[in-house]
């Protein structure tokens, strides 16, 4: 049965002074004020739905607006030059050449992940690479950033399999590979841990889609699934609030996801695409339909007529306000001009798509939707969609940070003979932060679509593009929830260092960034210090490198209680390269060859792997970061890639140089002879530092003895320090330090490789 | 020579095989699920994912569909036909393969390298692999674990019909490390792992050589063509 008892517009006027629920739907006095005052009255139960979904932190970005206007103002011309479609759309644009386009972007979906860990996970994958979709695009890869609770709490292991079970389940169903992430525990996530999902695109040019309704008569099309109960209001009441263990359970069913239905949905809007039939697209996540209509309509400028009886649904007593914020999974909403209906219709039967015509494009500033004969909404869709408040937040420099920075790892107690310094490096290597990850990867199809050039456990991932020309595109990563907790600006140039750094090893060019800012309540002024000074470092270093940022999700009150999380910024770095042919791997696979440390060491230790796991220690200052180092470092390895000079190369981050060795080692169990005392003499460190130090702008790399020479005279040129710490011994299947002795690759396998299933079976 | 490669609702690995067949030197030709005729191919693929989002029983529905029925047909005539993972489940559920497959013992989907033997070089899928051979071929499923009564498999084992075993590592529990199977005539071959995704040198498996250069999968689209070629 129909609902018929709305609230209409008629009401609205009649009943002006009608008690409204404003407060529980999450908005603020001045807010619902804000309403009355724009539309002249007080709104109606469907229009106070909806802006109160929309106007929600996670859709509204009220209170991070003001910071991420950075990322938009700190380019210059050229760093815009290949960049089709920046901030603001579902996903970022970037010309890769050969008339290929690439869009891609990291979001987050942590409170739903906590809750109901596999559908929340699940779910988080299906909503970005539908954005990714909406581009006009085909998804061709995905990716996740997670980072759990202490990995001995038995809470963290019912996250921890629900979550990666969930991404298994979604993102091999839709035939997309997995080629990389992180998987990082610490126990200040333990009441909320971070589950981001990254996708990327491609396109031809001229596919570009924008989610946009410009032309007045064009059809408004809702496809896909029907319209269910699911994740009634998760978006404003999941996303925006704490968890309180003593709070009220205003707890809405989570999202549920059916990759199948995206699967056939992908198929389905590819060919609509391609067959030119819809004239832009939306699609439906947080907040549903309030969300796709207002943004088409506000996007294009334009206004809209809709009939909301129209919506095919699995409930029919849900209500109008329901319909308007549910969650359901696999929805897309269509602009589709009416001479190409029939053509539209013929797609979405071949694939057995259902789909419901709800209204049209209007010449109007209005959104106006019906119940029936009942006209429910009419508001200016802007006012929903972009016209947003803004809050400038009180901001303060925490009283802890003088602190903390004091706190220096310098008084740490180091090693003192080989054999300690032996057991240190085994024991960072198979600490859970450092360990193998192919308990959580070996769960994700990595292979389908034939394109993976590189996938975990190597350093970035890699996907073909073109098969004619070999161009592929290279994505990686990277965040240091400690090194931001020292130092939040510093901290997100040392993630965006280690990304881009990621990308370069892989012999691609560094060409655009994507962000997932997770903090805790920027209602804390401590909390919107360190987000200010995050977004500051990352736009700062975004213009120093010369790559722009295309776009981004911010992920606020990531804290249980008072307690926030370490602020978290993901960054993503986006790479070309002309042929994955000439990719560089990341492990020793030959003989004899000489091995590089590429960089300069200092004795960084604060916020290392090493003082976490040798000493439970967090304080002092993180590594210094020095892009034009890094940028330096970038243009050798592209440099040396082309010329085929490098037979790998490695990234040295958390762990250091040890953990360098040892994973490259272990990479295709090729044993190596290592000598440090060159690197100690030359940057004046000791033992501990030479292994463990965590300085930037460092990479590994393997040269055949045919090519030494041209090597260092390119190092030379770049002027990259470069100095000989080893060679490859591939028949010893065993680890000489000299000066620390000798491990059995076996034995050194043995530990990093079992302590997650250990840990979760 | 035409190979055809059906495309059902949630396949995944369509235009993989399409490309290795492609690769070793074939025409291949998609097919609709919806559609009864096979447009005259020589052989057919029934490539993995998950058709019909593994709704009821893997493979299940997709075995109902019309094109999957002109296989059926075509094949007791004798048409080549190679099942990959999803298309294996949808042999055995269309009764062209015994058994069954099951959840995966450890219950994860898991995506690994992994190893067989070659155990029967007589079918239209593996004559240009020796007897015995050990191969390395991308294996990626959740519902992988083969099952059949004693009976069953005494029968396979008796007429030589497990035509692939997993080799050092049993990824799934499969009985008698079953890894994949062929019918009675030898037109017929399913199995678990995917040879598609080892075509094509940097985007297959790792071997001892180099980084992701392992092609054993190129053979069975290449024995296909010899196959037809001798017929």
């Amino acid at each position: 049965m129909r609902v018929t008892n709305v609230d209409t517009v008629t009401q609205a006027f009649e009943e002006s002074d009608k008690d409204q629920p404003w407060k529980e739907l999450g908005l603020k006095e001045d807010e619902y004020q804000s309403i009355k005052d724009i539309l002249g009255r007080r709104p109606t139960s469907s229009e106070l739905a909806m802006y109160s979904v929309m106007w929600s932190e996670h859709c509204s970005y009220k209170s991070s607006k003001i910071y991420l206007r950075q990322f938009g103002e700190k380019v210059t011309p050229e760093m815009k030059k290949d960049l089709m479609v920046g901030m603001g759309e579902n996903a970022g644009v970037v010309d890769v050449g050969e008339g290929l386009a690439v869009t891609f972007k990291v979001e987050s979906h942590n409170h739903p992940s906590y809750i109901e860990p596999f559908q929340g996970a699940a779910t988080g994958v299906g909503g970005i690479v539908r954005d990714i979709l909406t581009m006009g695009a085909r998804p061709v890869a995905v990716m996740d950033q997670l980072r759990f609770g202490a990995p001995e709490s038995a809470d963290t292991a019912r996250v921890v399999h629900g979550v990666t079970a969930g991404i298994s389940f979604y993102g091999n169903c839709l035939g997309l590979p997995n080629i990389g992430g992180e998987t990082v525990f610490d126990k200040v996530y333990q009441g909320n841990p971070l589950v981001n999902a990254l996708a990327v695109g491609v396109m031809k040019h001229e596919d570009l889609k924008l989610a946009k309704a410009t032309n007045p008569g064009d059809l408004v099309i809702l496809f896909g699934a029907r319209t269910g109960a699911e994740g009634m209001a998760g978006v404003s009441v999941l996303a925006s609030e704490t968890f309180d263990s003593t709070g009220p359970t205003k707890r809405p069913a989570v999202q549920v996801g059916d990759p199948f239905a995206e699967k056939v949905l992908i198929e389905c809007c590819l060919e609509l695409f391609y067959a030119g039939v819809v004239a832009g697209i939306q699609d439906l996540g947080g907040a549903g339909i309030s969300c796709a209509t207002s943004e088409l309509a506000s996007n294009g400028g334009k206004g809209m007529r809709v009939q909301l009886q129209d919506v095919l649904l699995r409930d029919d007593s849900l209500t109008p306000e329901e319909i308007l914020m549910s969650e359901s999974q696999e929805r897309m909403m269509g602009i589709v001009p009416k001479e190409s209906l029939e053509a539209f219709e013929a797609i979405v039967n071949k694939w057995e798509v259902e789909y419901s015509v709800l209204g049209e494009v209007i010449d109007e500033d209005r959104l106006y939707i019906n119940w029936g004969d009942k006209e429910i909404v009419n508001v200016p869709p802007r006012t929903v969609a972009h016209d947003g408040p803004v809050y400038n937040r009180p901001v303060a420099y925490p009283s802890y940070q003088d602190a903390l920075n004091a706190n220096s790892s310098s008084s740490l107690k180091r090693a003192e003979n080989p054999a300690e310094l032996a057991a240190q490096l085994l024991a960072i290597l198979s600490s859970p932060n450092q360990a193998d990850k192919s308990w959580v990867t070996a769960q994700y199809d990595k292979y389908v679509m034939g394109n993976t050039a590189l996938a975990m456990p190597d350093d970035a991932g890699m996907v073909r593009v073109s098969e004619e020309t070999g161009l592929g595109i290279t994505i990686a990563t990277d965040a240091n929830g400690k090194y931001c907790q020292l130092d939040p600006q510093q901290g997100v140039k040392l993630a965006l260092a280690e990304a881009y750094r990621n990308v370069a090893v892989t012999g691609a060019k560094p060409k655009a960034v994507t962000n997932c800012l997770n903090f805790g309540s920027p209602e804390n002024p401590e909390v919107m210090w360190q987000f200010k000074e995050a977004t500051q470092g990352l736009a700062d270093g975004c213009l120093e490198l010369g790559i722009p940022v295309t776009g981004g999700n911010v992920s606020f009150y990531n804290q249980t209680g008072d307690v926030a999380i370490y602020p978290t910024p993901v960054v993503g770095v986006l790479g070309v390269i002309d042929d994955v042919a000439r990719r560089i791997p990341s492990g020793w696979q030959d003989e004899g060859n000489n091995i590089y440390l590429l960089g300069e060491t200092r004795d960084e230790l604060d916020g290392s792997a090493w003082a976490e796991t040798i000493h439970s220690h967090l304080g002092g200052k993180p590594p210094i970061v020095d892009l034009k180092k890094e940028e330096q470092l970038a243009q050798l390895l592209h440099g040396a890639a082309i010329q085929g000079l490098i037979e790998s190369a490695h990234d040295i981050s958390e762990g250091g140089v040890a953990v360098a060795i040892a994973e490259s080692c272990l990479r295709f169990n090729v044993g190596a002879r290592i000598w440090l005392g060159d690197l100690i003499d030359r940057d004046n460190i000791d033992m501990t530092a030479a292994l463990f130090s965590e300085s930037q702008a460092r990479v590994l790399v393997a040269v055949g003895r045919e090519d030494d020479v041209k090597f260092q005279a390119l190092c030379e040129a770049r002027g990259v320090p470069c100095v000989r710490i080893g060679v490859t011994d591939k028949e010893s299947e065993a680890l000489e330090i000299q000066g620390i002795g000798t491990m059995q690759l076996n034995e050194v396998r043995e530990g990093w490789a079992k302590a997650l299933p250990e840990l979760f079976g | 020579m035409k190979i055809g490669v059906i495309t059902y609702p949630g396949t995944l690995d369509d235009r993989d095989a399409q490309r290795a067949v492609r690769l070793a030197g074939g025409t291949p030709v998609p097919l609709w699920h919806a559609d009864d005729s096979l447009k005259g191919v020589d052989a057919v693929v029934l490539p993995g994912g998950f058709s019909y989002g593994d709704y009821l029983r893997c493979g299940a529905i997709a075995a109902k569909a019309p094109a999957t029925q002109e296989v059926v047909r075509l094949a007791k005539q004798g048409l080549p036909v190679l099942g990959i993972c999803n298309g294996f489940q949808v042999l055995v559920e269309s009764h062209l393969l015994p058994g069954g497959l099951i959840r995966n013992e450890h219950q994860h989907f898991i995506c690994r390298d992994q190893k067989l033997i070659v155990e029967n070089n007589k079918t239209a899928w593996t004559n240009l692999f020796e007897e015995g051979q050990e191969i390395t071929i991308p294996l990626k499923n959740g519902e992988g674990g083969y099952i059949a009564s004693d009976e069953t498999l005494k029968m396979l084992e008796a007429e030589n019909r497990v035509v692939f075993r997993y080799s050092e590592v049993n990824p799934n529990g499969s009985m008698n490390d079953i890894a994949g199977l062929t019918n009675e005539r030898g037109n017929v071959v399913g199995l678990m792992p995917h040879p598609e995704h080892a075509v094509e040198p940097g985007f297959g498996p790792d071997t001892e050589i180099a980084m992701r250069s392992g092609v054993d999968g190129l053979k069975f689209f290449q024995s296909v063509l010899k196959a037809l070629v001798n017929a």
